[in-house]
């Protein structure tokens, strides 16, 4: 006996689906609004310092024509890493069809409509003339597409956007409504996502390696390495969030598998991010000459110039003893253990590849002069304003999703 | 309907404070928005400009700059002539290091002058070296200094420009006549171009230029050195104001040594081909593929 709604009915229906996710997202507990209130503020900060900057030029970030990208450029990197690490959940749900990953896959579906939503925005405060937005939008301004890397850049991320956006979407109303979700609608679309999320960060990895000029970031291996640290960071988010959600929510996350597959993934992709860091720094050091300017200005510093090298090596020891703390018996076990390696190896990721990446890339510059980057307080609130609408966005997703699919009682 | 409660009560005020932050939060963009005009925002890319509506634009940014500037100057289109493909040489051996070039080419294009921005940046190069490692911009001493080189670098107008393939909107392009260009008003100022180009030719304008009146060149085009808007790339165009009509960089007349030959490559009797003929000419990272219409030479 078919049950399926009429075409109709979704007329009714989907404006039903919308307002409910509508109560969901304003309506919770006390410390629910004190969360809301203190990222909404945030947010608030972060896009008054960036009116400034837009209304006095952007000579209130402390870019300069030497070093000419900066922390807003490293955290979008950093970002398209966290939007294509949550294809590590859909990886074991949907090729190796585990069920309770299968239950808790839409976390990291919802992670990555959060993180993409994280690099529009940083690449759009990066902008010296936002109100020109439109001039990139293809068929209405002027598309440079094959040829730059960054109209592949615009295509993959707003594709991988509505992807996500659509599966999601369907899943949750499906749900909402009562009905078994119809795979011709979605399977095909989450296994298009899967190559998706490598081709963001590919395509990311390429907009810099294609530069000749730039022998810091000229190299074959920055593509492998971005997918790597995504695949260390993505699960890493997606563990502690898992941990909050059985905490906070009835029901929606069950059982302990799908943090178990994470550990065991995050236990190979952090050695081998640490494997391609280190195949990285011995082929720039090996070789030595000019070429390797930026790589020793990073890890040692160059003529007295080390603004960075307490970062790097921050970066790796937290990087190493997160591996360390992943490989002991005890992580599967002992939950602050786990968080303690999950928070360190996300922060050695953000710095290893967003501010050790993309700045000393213009350290020295092509006529090898060196003009050192800190960034400035302008930078820094409009980075923790990107941060906290990010964390908005995702909170607001959780809930909606944690109560459309709470268990029937 | 359920009767309104405290709670809901309470959400509209929060969504009221709210939005009115929000709008406290961008109050900085209003001056911002006012500056700019409905036919700015709308403008097409140079190349899609009819000659008529190139004609009102041109007026448009002669009124802006008489608006904010207070100077009155006239910008022409000047489109590549026929027949003419051009090229720089430098003679290395007699460059002194000076940066009379610097100077002069700060005043010709209506540079910032808080930043003291220039196109050229001259490299203090040690004698035995053509490794740029070795070398510094920041030198202060008197010149020619012993045992030291001068190597001015600018745009080197490259054949097959890293900077032209990375954009990401068409705002920078290659002309017939070998020169790279930008549409100022069509750049959206990623600085993807910046960071691509291995010459560090080109600059960023982190605000709006500040120039006295007075010393504002009034003899500007649309594509070199009228004055630059915000937000956007600009680079060294050869002077196309003046040598696409006949007359030579301002880099090369203020060179007191002669260092400095420029002209049409595709001129049999010019100098610059005599140039590229008879002296032992390279040109930068040539490993790199760039092409430049920029060589350097030693004299000797």
């Amino acid at each position: 006996m078919d049950t399926r709604l009429s075409p109709e009915s979704h007329l009714t229906t989907y404006p039903r689906f919308l307002l409910s996710a509508l109560r969901q997202a304003t309506d919770g507990s006390l410390a629910f609004y004190a969360w809301m209130i203190l990222l909404t503020a945030l947010a608030l900060v972060g896009l008054n310092a960036w009116a400034h900057q837009t209304a006095e030029g952007m000579a209130l970030t402390h870019m300069n024509d030497h070093v000419s990208w900066g922390l807003y450029i490293a955290n979008f990197t950093f970002m398209v890493g966290l939007a294509a690490g949550g294809v590590m959940m859909v990886i074991p749900a949907y090729l190796y069809h585990d069920r309770d990953m299968h239950d808790a896959v839409i976390v990291g579906e919802l992670l990555a409509i959060a993180a993409i939503v994280m690099c529009l925005l940083f690449v759009n405060v990066d902008l010296g003339r936002p109100d020109r937005f439109w001039h990139i939008l293809p068929g209405v301004g002027r598309f440079n597409w094959p040829v730059s890397m960054l109209t592949w850049d615009v295509l993959v991320l707003s594709g991988y956007l509505l992807l996500n956006l659509h599966v999601c979407g369907y899943l949750l109303y499906s749900r909402f409504i009562g009905q078994a979700p119809s795979k011709r609608w979605y399977v095909p679309f989450v296994f298009l996502s899967i190559i998706w999320a490598i081709s963001i960060h590919t395509v990311t990895a390429f907009l810099y390696c294609g530069l000749g000029g730039r022998p810091f970031w000229n190299t074959a291996i920055l593509a492998p390495r971005f997918l790597a640290s995504a695949f260390v960071t993505g699960p890493a988010f997606i563990i502690i969030t898992l941990l909050i959600l059985k905490k906070m929510t009835r029901g929606f996350v069950r059982g302990d598998g799908p943090v178990q597959t994470l550990i065991s993934i995050m236990r190979i992709t952090v050695l081998l991010n640490l494997f391609m860091v280190l195949s990285e720094v011995f082929t720039e050091l090996y070789t030595g000459g000019s070429h390797t300017a930026s790589a020793i200005y990073l890890y040692f510093g160059l003529h007295g110039h080390d603004g960075l090298v307490p970062w790097i090596w921050t970066a790796i020891a937290l990087n190493i003893t997160a591996a360390l703390l992943l490989l002991t018996p005890a992580i599967r076990t002992r939950t602050p253990l786990l968080v303690l390696a999950c928070a360190m190896t996300f922060v050695g990721v953000w710095i290893e590849k967003g501010m050790g990446l993309i700045v000393p890339g213009f350290i020295p510059s092509t006529l090898h002069e060196i003009v050192e980057y800190t960034p400035s307080l302008t930078e820094w609130k409009v980075t923790v304003g990107i941060w906290a609408a990010g964390l908005l966005v995702y909170t607001l997703a959780l809930k909606i999703a944690a109560h459309v699919m709470r268990p029937a009682t | 309907m359920t009767p309104l409660t405290r709670r809901d009560a309470l959400k509209g005020l929060g969504a009221l404070l709210g939005a009115a932050a929000f709008g406290r939060a961008l109050a900085p963009l209003q001056a911002w928005t006012e500056g700019l005009s409905v036919d700015a925002f709308l403008q097409r890319h140079y190349r899609e400009l009819t000659p008529e509506a190139l004609r009102d634009v041109l007026r448009r940014l002669e009124d802006e700059t008489l608006q904010d500037y207070g100077a009155e100057v006239h910008i022409e289109d000047l489109r590549p002539l026929p027949g003419v493909k051009f090229a720089y040489a430098l003679n290395l051996s007699v460059c002194i290091g000076c940066r009379k070039c610097v100077e002069a080419c700060h005043h010709e294009n209506n540079h910032d002058r808080d930043t003291q921005q220039s196109y050229i940046r001259v490299l203090e190069m040690e004698q035995g070296s053509l490794d740029m490692e070795r070398g510094t911009a920041d030198y202060d001493h008197p010149v020619p200094a012993q045992g030291k080189y001068y190597m001015p670098v600018q745009c080197q107008q490259c054949d097959n420009p890293p900077c032209v393939k990375v954009c990401p909107v068409e705002a920078t392009w290659k002309e017939r006549d070998g020169l790279v260009v930008i549409d100022y008003n069509w750049c959206i100022g990623c600085r993807y171009c910046e960071a691509a180009c291995p010459y560090h030719a080109r600059r960023f304008n982190w605000k709006k230029p500040s120039i006295p009146a007075d010393e504002i060149n009034p003899v500007q085009a649309y594509l070199s050195n009228r004055i630059r808007p915000a937000g956007v790339m600009e680079k060294c165009t050869f002077c196309l104001h003046r040598t696409r009509s006949g007359r030579l960089p301002a880099c090369l007349e203020a060179c007191p040594t002669g260092a400095r030959v420029f002209g049409n490559v595709l001129d049999p009797d010019s100098d610059i081909r005599w140039v590229l003929e008879n002296k032992r000419v390279f040109v930068l990272k040539e490993e790199l593929g760039t092409k430049p219409s920029f060589f350097y030479f030693f004299d000797v």
